[in-house]
């Protein structure tokens, strides 16, 4: 599904990926940890193509795929998808707008024909109830004035709509209470399939508990310093990162 | 909400950059060049007016003579040559003048297929009957019959002269007096037509009457005069359309719009302009110095300007309305979008002269390339305006570094009574905006336009649903090429 390898980024100059290899199969799970500034961010950011962060070496295939040479448009409607840490505002632009729009202009990528806004509700509509996303965030601006765990779950409820091959989940648990924690966690677990991979990224093993990967790496320094299984991250949890750290330097 | 549901399939659906680009080959019987007592001389002859027409248009052409041009608006134009221009072309026709839509000429009916709107459909589709404006000859009239069971007159000024003189003289110039600008004293001295409107006492119009303006010979002036008056108790809902073919000659536009509201009368106007803004380089493009003021002179009256102005070179308008009347109510909706090399100097005036009377501003403009934009706003409360209120909002959206927004609104309070207040923001297209929307597959442009309208939707909310349409697809069109 996705492969990386050797991959090197800066931003505004500064090196933060110092050849990280990674490699996720179809249908598996993978978790990223590591301290504040190890470059997690960075990595969702340059797999999802936003501008500013510059590819200066190593390559990227996506299903067979150079991923670095696709618009950002492009790698969402080829099924790549980011859950936003910090999910954006838009004023005055219905949810329900959004959420068409995104889903409609994937459709078109796919080659799918686009959904009129009648059979895009009743699409919504079974959605939100399996999400248990309350009614009201569907007819509010996007994102604005919405809780964290609503912005979580706003993120949550796209990804089951766009329904992509590699879903990345930026800190996904960052501001969530744990019942909120829980919906956002079923909401992954549900879309667990054999062909679509899954990319968490976190501060925490509390996450981990509930989406439980098939593999964890430690990022450290822009590498992966460590890999390893699910009590991995068990073993951060009691141990914390400066071993890693240590290492790496 | 449906109105905004439906945006994005309209953004998406128009891709060209200026759809209604095209001239029609229509002979025109045109008056020689220039600007003179003969020029307004013939045009009041062309139009069999009576007397005392004339010798208010001679009254306002040599008021004209005197008037220096107004200097004050944010906007820069070489001076502008009026010996150079025609100021009457009527499309070639029965001396009489077409009766109905059989008699037109069938080329301008083609143009009006191009523009989407075939009149002969109108009636059937839309329940809205268009006074269709090409060049300065109004030739088209439709519903004609169903509006005159109620007594409503809907018909071309120079009609209106001619049928019903006593209403014209009463209020043509009552709002905007032929010296009031420059601008405005031309278009009385050589005004070639526009559309009359009256609606009888208590009379509900049953639907929105819609005139589209499009200017086509090359280097005629256009100076539309509209005057609408509602009786007291009467409601109407005005729209103004304009498309305009595209060409390298600056064009000046000078139109004239008066609204007289009576008692409990309320009047609702809206624009949707989108003439041609000229090139990326600023080349050719319509100059837009348009005056559109209202009375309310009626107790509870009410008078609401909605625009969306999206076209022109140049934007010199002020939409604005005089609250005479005890309790009535003015209301200024306004979406101002500039391209390239635009210039918009625009904005209102609300002028408190009755008790209890309340006015809201409601501004979003929304600058791109290297235009320059400029919100130009006056709240005036008199003494005698006891309990006057008004809120302003003022936004303005910057797209690129190399645009300008300008706010600069006037407040003159003279009543301790009153209560005014102003809010203003200025803001950048953000880059988290459109990442996320690309993110979620949506492309650079139809983010822009999805933010955008978003930006802009108090206002077209306020649009009637055919027009609120047509103004979000110009949202999208206007910005084309503005990112990346």
């Amino acid at each position: 599904m996705l492969e990386i390898k050797n991959l090197h980024a800066t931003v505004g100059g500064k090196g933060i990926l110092n050849g990280l290899d990674l490699t996720i199969g179809a249908g598996e799970v993978h978790a990223i940890m590591g301290p504040n500034g190890s470059g997690k961010s960075t990595l969702s950011y340059v797999l999802s193509g936003r501008e500013g962060y510059e590819v200066t070496e190593g390559e990227v295939a996506y299903q067979g795929r150079n991923l670095l040479e696709m618009e950002p448009e492009e790698r969402a409607g080829a099924g790549v998808f980011l859950a936003f840490q910090y999910p954006v505002e838009i004023p005055g632009v219905p949810n329900t707008t959004f959420l068409r729009e995104a889903v409609n202009a994937v459709r078109k990528y796919k080659g799918a024909p686009t959904l009129d806004p009648m059979a895009f509700l009743k699409v919504l509509r079974a959605k939100i109830k399996e999400l248990q996303v309350p009614d009201d965030l569907l007819k509010r601006a996007v994102n604005v004035g919405f809780s964290g765990g609503e912005k979580k779950r706003n993120e949550i409820l796209q990804m089951a709509l766009l329904d992509p091959s590699l879903a990345i989940l930026d800190e996904t648990d960052s501001g969530l209470d744990i019942d909120a924690l829980k919906t956002v966690a079923d909401g992954v677990n549900a879309m667990r399939a054999p062909d679509r991979s899954v990319l968490v990224i976190t501060h925490y093993q509390r996450l981990l508990d509930y989406i439980v990967p098939d593999r964890v790496h430690v990022l450290a320094h822009g590498r992966i310093v460590r890999s390893g299984g699910k009590e991995l991250a068990l073993e951060l949890e009691k141990t914390g990162y400066a071993g890693f750290t240590g290492e790496a330097a | 909400m449906a109105a905004n549901v439906e945006t994005l399939e309209q953004v998406q659906a128009v891709t060209e950059k200026y759809k209604y680009g095209f001239v029609t080959d229509i002979e025109t019987e045109t008056a020689p060049k220039g600007l003179s007592e003969d020029i307004v001389r013939f045009i009041s002859h062309k139009k069999n007016e009576p007397e005392w027409l004339l010798a208010w248009r001679l009254k306002a052409y040599r008021h004209w003579l005197t008037m220096p041009e107004p200097q004050w608006a944010h906007v820069d134009f070489p001076p502008l040559d009026y010996q150079d221009s025609y100021y009457y072309s009527a499309p070639k026709s029965k001396t009489d003048g077409p009766k109905s839509l059989e008699e037109v000429d069938p080329e301008l009916l083609k143009t009006y297929e191009k523009l989407g709107i075939p009149l002969k459909e109108q009636e059937m589709l839309a329940g809205v009957a268009v006074d269709a404006v090409f060049d300065s000859v109004s030739v088209a009239t439709t519903f004609k019959g169903k509006l005159e069971e109620q007594g409503i007159i809907f018909c071309p000024i120079s009609e209106a002269v001619q049928n019903h003189p006593e209403l014209v003289r009463q209020y043509l110039g009552s709002v905007v007096p032929a010296a009031d600008n420059k601008h405005a004293c031309l278009n009385s001295a050589v005004f070639t037509d526009g559309s009359f409107v009256y609606i009888p006492k208590g009379v509900r119009c049953p639907m929105e009457l819609s005139t589209y303006f499009r200017i086509n010979a090359a280097n005629t002036g256009q100076f539309e005069r509209t005057l609408i008056i509602a009786d007291a108790g009467s409601y109407v809902s005005y729209l103004e359309g304009c498309t305009a073919p595209m060409r390298d000659e600056h064009q000046l536009h000078a139109a004239v719009v008066e609204l007289v509201a009576l008692d409990d009368a309320e009047i609702k106007y809206s624009t949707v302009q989108n003439w041609y803004p000229g090139d990326e380089n600023g080349v050719g493009g319509i100059y837009n110095f348009v005056t559109k003021r209202g009375a309310c002179r009626g107790h509870n009256s009410k008078i609401s300007w909605t625009q969306v102005e999206t076209g022109s070179a140049i934007t010199w308008k002020y939409p604005s309305c005089i609250l005479q009347g005890d309790n009535s109510v003015g209301e200024f909706y306004s979406v101002a979008i500039t391209n390239n090399m635009q210039q918009a100097d625009t904005g209102t005036k609300m002028i408190h002269l009755g008790k209890n009377t309340r006015s809201r501003i409601v501004s979003k403009g929304i600058s791109a390339g290297r235009s320059q934009q400029t919100y130009r706003g006056l709240v005036k409360i008199s003494p005698k305006a006891q309990g006057a209120r008004n809120h302003t909002q003022c936004d303005s959206l910057l797209i690129g570094d190399l645009c300008g927004a300008h706010t600069v609104p006037y407040i003159e309070c003279r009543n301790r009574g009153a209560v005014v207040e102003h809010e203003a923001t200025t803001s950048k297209i953000s880059e988290d905006q459109l990442f996320y929307c690309r993110q979620r597959g949506i492309s650079q442009e139809d983010a822009v336009a999805l933010v955008v309208n978003g930006f802009c939707r108090e206002v077209l909310q306020q649009l009637p649903m055919e027009f609120a349409v047509e103004a979000q697809k110009l949202v999208g069109i206007s910005l084309e090429g503005s990112v990346g």
